[in-house]
């Protein structure tokens, strides 16, 4: 394989995973350890590539396990250099132990994830299911709509990381992003080192004084003030991602919002969502409002932490709210998005509808038909005498037959 | 290849006193013979996985470690050192290290962190080649959560989750054979030692950290608490475990089997009820109608004696 050496920014048409892995080859970390799993598999394959050609100084550890992937990962950002890693689905589940771990011991991690669904049933392809899983993990999680994102947000997450002394994932969504191929720009491989600069490492088992790391603190509050600690650097990391992501978009002229508005402005019915599926929305919606009606569509960006503030502000003025999950979590409550999205409702005093929706598991077609579907749900529920509810309930979009026919 | 006693006493203690493990911790024994292994002047990065090294050792904000150590978890801590040396080898080539400087990668963890829940981070870290000294503290059970079983703990042995009862008597199966197992994986060094031959051991040591690759030790730590021993018993029941053939020494160098046993050894082994008689943990083998489960200890110490000897080239 050979890659191109960009010398300026330079307009390629490549897959989402092509993408990330020319984040990972500009970056070029001291260590990538990582496990091959579908849809993820092409990025460490490229990844082994550069490592075969020399392309990279990095270490390539091909871990005989996704627990392994992240448990060496950590060891190498313990021992002061840059770590990335790449996973999905199972082998996000696999790591579950470790992602806490991460966190808490406070390393700054680089991981893709691209997002797939999780067993049982067996299922290789698109949705939330395996990242959901991953919310509370004291990670932040950015999300690609498209492979464009998924190079930017890769960028970003190194800066965001040791900024915040917190791992970070960068998310897109499997095979829809990660296998198509969509044009974007790619910057010069100087400007990217430039952006995330030299890495010189807070603490480090192989620099300075002798380093215990990861002592046991099982008495008085110790253990308290960590996740205290770990609570506050999130709280910190909408500012600092902002502030990252501005800096890319002057080099790149690519602007970074934790939440992104279509057609808000003056928007009665909205949908929420997260990821490729974003577009669906935007699509529907701009049809729709050529016939007059005034709907909009926000999508997530920034999922942890979650921009509660942007997220109510950009529903302050609507009539009804549709959220959108990839994910099924079984609370019998809403979907996580619907769930997150309530509360900043809640926490900004907007009271309306709020209709959820579960879509698009195990890779089921996402439909212009269900967007226009949810849009009309919508007109239902504003304005009239149930208007007011928050329906816990979700509906399952794409199993039966459609009740909006395109 | 051994040094003598008088350099290793000058050997500085990465392990320090004033940590919390039992006296007469066989692990705490093990640890500063391997890191005597390690020399005077070595760089040393460690791992321990979750055990009672681990929690006795770093209790916050304490740490009795004088190199730099780190702990993640119970299962991974060949996988955790393997990434501290995969990031040592990509900055080195980056030149972000100082070619000239050498650091020694190693990863501790009790038979319960490598013979059952870390067995696969150990071989996947073995295979790949990693350039780590990987060092088994076996006290044959989950000593630091209450001595319960683990696959290490021998045929016959009590241990809280393979009790000693009216029909059962203790363990009913063998421990898993971890040592022939890592010398399996054709890596440059695997050998076996006990604290109750410190000179053996230490040599082993020098040996491992001195390998290009990966070394294995797998080292007898015998355990007062588990056992049933006392306090000031613990390298004497560790010869004894040798002596009997019930734990004995060897190598596998580049794929070359040897036998270290002491040289009194050649007159023959001693019986292993000398050894079992030792430890309150097989006391009910010595109770009437159990004889039959003393002569089965004994043919099980016999037919693994008489395999290592046939790989040793020595039968």
């Amino acid at each position: 394989m050979t890659h191109i050496k960009y010398t300026e920014q330079t307009t390629i048409a490549a897959t989402g995973n092509t993408f990330v892995t020319e984040a990972f080859r500009q970056v070029e970390p001291d260590a990538l350890c990582a496990y091959p799993i579908t849809p993820q598999t092409t990025i460490v394959e490229k990844f082994a590539q550069l490592v075969a050609d020399g392309d990279v100084a990095t270490e390539y550890v091909c871990t005989e396990s996704e627990h392994s992937a992240m448990t060496a990962t950590i060891g190498a950002a313990a021992a002061g250099g840059r770590a990335y890693t790449a996973t999905s689905a199972q082998g996000l589940a696999h790591m579950w132990e470790e992602l806490y771990i991460a966190s808490g011991l406070r390393l700054p991690i680089v991981m893709a994830n691209v997002n797939r669904a999780l067993s049982a049933p067996i299922n290789i392809h698109g949705d939330h299911s395996d990242i959901m899983g991953a919310r509370d993990t004291g990670w932040v999680m950015i999300l690609a709509e498209s492979p464009q994102e998924a190079y930017d947000n890769t960028i970003i997450s190194t800066p965001v990381s040791e900024d915040l002394l917190l791992p970070v994932m960068s998310c897109l969504d499997g095979f829809i992003t990660s296998h198509s191929i969509m044009r974007g720009d790619v910057a010069a491989d100087a400007t990217v080192k430039e952006f995330v600069g030299e890495y010189s490492p807070r603490d480090s088992l192989m620099f300075g004084e002798p380093r215990t790391v990861g002592p046991f603190a099982n008495l008085g509050p110790t253990y308290m003030k960590v996740k205290k600690a770990q609570r506050d650097a999130m709280d910190r990391g909408l500012e600092v991602i902002k502030r990252v992501g501005d800096q890319w978009a002057e080099i790149t002229g690519r602007s970074y919002d934790h939440v992104e508005c279509w057609g808000m402005e003056d928007a009665e019915r909205a949908i929420v969502v997260m990821g490729s599926a974003a577009g669906n929305a935007r699509a529907v919606a701009r049809s729709l409002r050529e016939g007059g009606e005034k709907v909009g569509v926000v999508k997530i960006r920034t999922y942890r932490p979650f921009p509660l503030a942007d997220v109510g502000a950009a529903l302050a003025h609507v009539k009804a709210v549709a959220v959108l999950d990839r994910a099924e979590t079984f609370s019998t409550l809403a979907g996580p998005l619907a769930k997150d999205t309530i509360a900043a409702l809640f926490n900004a005093g907007v009271t309306v509808p709020v209709r959820n929706y579960i879509y698009g598991l195990g890779g089921n077609d996402v439909k212009l038909e269900q967007m226009y579907q949810v849009f009309d749900d919508l007109t239902k529920v504003d304005g009239d005498g149930i208007a007011t509810s928050v329906n816990m309930t979700p509906r399952y979009l794409g199993i039966g037959p459609c009740s909006y026919e395109l | 290849m051994a040094t003598p006693i008088k350099e290793l006493a000058l050997v500085p203690e990465r392990l320090i006193g004033g940590h919390r493990l039992c006296g007469g911790c066989g692990a705490s024994i093990a640890v500063r013979q391997v890191m005597m292994g390690a020399g005077p002047d070595a760089d040393v990065v460690c791992g321990v996985a979750t055990s009672c090294l681990q929690v006795s050792t770093t209790i916050y904000p304490f740490s009795s470690w004088k190199c730099s150590y780190m702990h993640n978890a119970f299962e991974n801590v060949a996988a955790n050192i393997a990434g501290v040396e995969a990031v040592y080898k990509g900055m080195k080539r980056a030149g972000k290290i100082d070619p000239d400087r050498e650091i020694k990668f190693l990863a501790i963890g009790g038979d319960g962190g490598t013979y059952d829940i870390g067995l696969q981070a150990l071989s996947g870290a073995a295979e790949r080649g990693h350039d780590m000294v990987y060092v088994c503290y076996d006290n044959g059970a989950y000593m630091n959560t209450g001595i319960q079983r683990s696959s290490a703990t021998p045929k016959g042995s009590w241990a809280t989750t393979s009790e000693v009862g009216a029909i059962r008597p203790g363990k009913s199966t063998a421990r898993k054979d971890l040592t022939s197992i890592m010398a399996a994986h054709h890596i440059p060094y695997v050998a076996q030692a006990s604290v109750g031959y410190w000179k053996d051991l230490v040599s082993k040591a020098e040996k491992a950290f001195a390998t290009e690759g990966f070394a294995f030790l797998n080292i007898l730590a015998p355990c007062p608490r588990g056992w049933r021993h006392g306090l000031d018993q613990t390298t004497i029941v560790g010869r004894s475990a040798v002596d009997t053939g019930f734990w004995p020494l060897f190598e596998v160098e580049n794929g070359d089997w040897k036998m270290t046993m002491p040289a009194k050894t050649r007159q023959g082994l001693k019986p292993v009820t000398e050894f079992l008689e030792m430890q309150g943990r097989f006391k009910h083998l010595f109770k009437p109608g159990n004889e039959h489960l003393l002569v089965e200890a004994q043919e099980d110490v016999d037919a693994y004696y008489a395999y290592l000897k046939e790989r040793c080239g020595e039968a």
